[in-house]
C-alpha cells in the first residue's frame, strides 16, 4: 500500500483533486438555496437551478450527444475535439513566434544596457493594452500584407495575437536568466579568452534554464488564452473561441452545452502545460544551477 | 625563456572620478620570476585582488606598464598563458567534474581524445579520479576548489593566478589544500601569484611575500622567505609550519602589515594567525 502510494502519489492526489471539485459542485447544487447566497443585494454564490448549474454528469453526458437536433450533426465531443485541436494549433504557432521574439528581445537587452533601458518599459507597457483593442488592428494591418503568393489570413492574425501575449513572460524571464551568471563565472569566461557567442552558449543560456522554464510555461498558458480570446474578437470560425459564443446562445434550452467548449479550453491548457513539462524533463541537467530552483 | 612571468612597472589603478575617486593601486612595481611563488597579502582594500585582476586582464590599469611573459596582459590572456582560480570555485553546476575540468580545452577546440587523457591526468593530480562523473553540488567545498585548480591547470599554463582560493574553506581543509598546492606547484613548475589575507598561508606557500597597504593601495615591503635564516621554513613540507624560520618570517610579515619594527626571534610560539 505504502509503495503504491509513493509511486502513484501525484496521480492519486490529482484524481482526488478533480473529485473534490466535482463533489463540491454537486453538493452545493443539491443543498444550496435555489436563489443562491446573497449578501444584501449582491449574490456571492450562484443559483442552483438546472439552468445555472447543470449536474456534472449532465455536462459529461452532453459530450456524447449531437451538437444540434439537425440530422447528421456530429457529437459534441467530436465538435469540441476538432475545435480544441484548431485552437491548440493556433496557440502553438503563437507560442513559437512569441518565444522566438521574446528570446531575441532578451538577448538584445542582456547584451546592451541601453537597449534594455529603452526597450523594457515598452515590453511592460505592451501588456497593458487590452487584447480586444489590438485584435481588430492586427486584422486590418494583416489584411494589407501580401508576400508573394502568400495572403494573410485571420488565422495568422490570431497566432500573432497569441504571440503578443506569449512573448512577454519569455522576454522578462530570459532576460533575468541571461543576466544570472555570477561575476566569477563571467571573469572565468573572459580569462579563457572566449567571446560573446561562446559565453552565451556555454554559460548564459544553460544558466538561464531555471528562469526560462517557468517563463515558457506562463507563455504557453498566455498563448492559449490569447488564441481563444483573439478568435472571439476577430470572429474566426473553427476554434474554441467562436464555439464558446455559439454554444452560449443555446444555454437557455440546453444548459449543459456551453460547458463543453470550456472543458475543451481547460484540456488544451493542460496539454500546453504538459508539453512544457516534457521540455523541462529534457532540460533537467541544466536545472542544477544553484542560482534558483 | 628570458622574460619574467610577471613584470609590473609603475602601475596605477584609479576607480571613480572627482570626490569619489579611489586610488586602488598607486605606483606599483613587482616582478615575478618564472617558476616563482609570490603571495600578495594585506588588509581589505589594499588592492591585492585588483593587482591580480590587472595581470589577468580582467581589469585595465589607469597608467603604467604590465607584461606577462613579455607580452601585454591582453595578449597573454588570449594566448592562455595563465590559469586562474577564485575564492568561489566558479564551477558550472550543470557540468560534471570532468566536464568542468575540460571546459577550457573544449572551448579552445582540443580534440575529445586529448581532452579525455588530460582530464584523467589532472583529476589524478588533485586526487579526484573517483569523482569524474559527479556534479559539483555533490562535492565538499575543498573538493570543489580542487576541481577549480585542476581546471586552472588544464592547459599547462606556466603561470597560475589565485585569488584567495582557500578563503572560504575551514582551517583543517585549508592546511591540507596548502600542502596539495605545494606538491602541485612542484610537479608543474608554474609561477604563482597568490592573493591571501592569511599570514601563515602566505609564508608557508611563498618564495616571496608581498605586503600591501590600503589608501592608496601600494606595496609596503617584500619578505623573501628564502633569505638567510628562513631556508628551513621553505622546504615546504607540512612540518615547515613548526620551524623557527617560519615564525621569523611570519613575524616579519606581520610587522610590515602593522608598520612596527620586526620583533626579535623570540616571537616563536605566538599565535601565528
Amino acid at each position: 500500500m505504502a509503495r503504491i502510494w509513493s509511486r502513484f502519489r501525484a496521480v492519486i492526489l490529482g484524481v482526488l483533486g478533480i473529485l473534490a471539485v466535482v463533489g463540491a459542485w454537486d453538493m452545493y447544487k443539491a443543498f444550496g438555496p435555489e436563489q443562491g447566497v446573497l449578501v444584501g443585494e449582491t449574490r456571492i454564490l450562484p443559483r442552483t437551478t438546472d439552468l445555472a448549474m447543470p449536474h456534472s454528469w449532465e455536462m459529461l453526458q452532453r459530450f456524447g450527444e449531437p451538437v444540434t437536433a439537425l440530422s447528421g450533426a456530429p457529437d459534441a465531443f467530436n465538435a469540441v475535439y476538432d475545435a480544441s485541436l484548431f485552437s491548440l494549433g493556433l496557440a502553438a504557432r503563437g507560442w513559437v513566434i512569441g518565444v522566438v521574439v521574446g528570446l531575441l528581445l532578451a538577448l538584445l537587452m542582456s547584451g546592451f544596457r541601453i537597449v534594455e533601458s529603452a526597450l523594457l518599459p515598452w515590453v511592460v507597457l505592451s501588456q497593458t493594452v487590452p487584447l480586444i483593442a489590438i485584435a481588430p488592428l492586427v486584422r486590418r494591418w494583416g489584411s494589407e500584407i501580401e508576400i508573394g503568393s502568400y495572403i494573410w489570413t485571420s488565422q495568422d492574425s490570431v497566432a500573432v495575437i497569441a504571440a503578443y501575449l506569449a512573448f512577454f513572460p519569455v522576454a522578462v524571464g530570459a532576460l533575468r536568466g541571461l543576466k544570472s551568471p555570477e561575476a566569477t563565472h563571467l571573469d572565468l569566461m573572459r580569462a579563457f579568452g572566449v567571446g560573446w557567442w561562446l559565453t552565451l552558449v556555454t554559460l548564459r543560456i544553460p544558466a538561464s534554464v531555471p528562469y526560462l522554464l517557468p517563463a515558457l510555461r506562463l507563455g504557453a498558458a498566455s498563448a492559449v488564452i490569447g488564441a481563444v480570446v483573439a478568435e472571439v474578437s476577430i470572429g474566426l470560425k473553427g476554434g474554441l473561441g467562436r464555439m464558446v459564443i455559439d454554444y452560449a446562445v443555446a444555454a437557455s434550452g440546453d444548459p449543459a452545452k456551453p460547458w463543453a467548449p470550456i472543458f475543451g479550453a481547460v484540456a488544451i491548457g493542460l496539454v500546453a502545460a504538459g508539453a512544457i513539462g516534457l521540455l523541462g524533463l529534457a532540460l533537467r541537467p541544466f536545472r542544477l544551477t544553484g542560482v534558483a530552483q | 625563456m628570458n622574460h619574467p612571468a610577471i613584470e609590473v612597472r609603475g602601475v596605477n589603478r584609479v576607480f571613480g572620478k572627482g570626490r569619489k575617486q579611489v586610488d586602488a593601486l598607486s605606483d606599483v612595481d613587482l616582478t615575478v620570476a618564472d617558476g616563482e611563488f609570490v603571495s600578495l597579502i594585506g588588509p581589505s582594500g589594499c588592492g591585492k585582488s585588483t593587482l591580480l585582476r590587472l595581470v589577468a586582464d580582467l581589469d585595465v590599469a589607469t597608467s603604467g606598464e604590465l607584461a606577462v611573459f613579455g607580452k601585454s596582459a591582453r595578449q597573454a590572456r588570449l594566448d592562455q598563458e595563465y590559469g586562474i582560480a577564485f575564492q568561489q570555485s566558479g564551477l558550472l553546476p550543470w557540468r560534471t567534474v570532468a566536464g568542468n575540468v575540460e571546459l577550457p580545452l573544449k572551448l579552445h577546440g582540443v580534440s575529445t581524445e586529448i581532452r579525455r587523457r588530460r582530464v584523467a591526468e589532472l583529476l589524478e593530480l588533485v586526487g579526484l579520479s573517483d569523482f569524474a562523473k559527479s556534479h559539483p553540488d555533490q562535492l565538499s567545498g575543498g573538493m570543489q576548489q580542487r576541481v577549480a585548480i585542476a581546471r586552472a591547470l588544464a592547459e599547462s599554463p606556466r603561470l597560475l593566478l589565485m585569488d584567495e582560493p582557500f578563503g572560504a574553506l575551514d582551517e583543517i581543509t585549508r592546511e591540507r589544500m596548502q600542502n596539495e598546492l605545494v606538491r602541485i606547484c612542484a610537479e608543474t613548475g608554474a609561477a604563482v601569484l597568490f592573493v591571501t589575507h592569511s599570514i601563515p598561508e602566505a609564508v608557508f606557500l611563498s618564495d616571496r611575500v608581498v605586503v600591501m597597504s590600503p589608501r592608496p593601495g601600494r606595496i609596503t615591503g617584500i619578505v623573501d622567505v628564502r633569505a638567510d635564516g628562513m631556508v628551513a621554513a621553505h622546504d615546504r613540507s607540512a612540518g615547515a609550519r613548526d620551524e623557527e624560520g617560519f615564525f621569523r618570517a611570519v613575524g616579519e610579515v606581520r610587522s610590515l602589515l602593522h608598520g612596527t619594527p620586526a620583533p626579535a626571534v623570540t616571537a616563536r610560539g605566538v599565535d601565528s594567525r
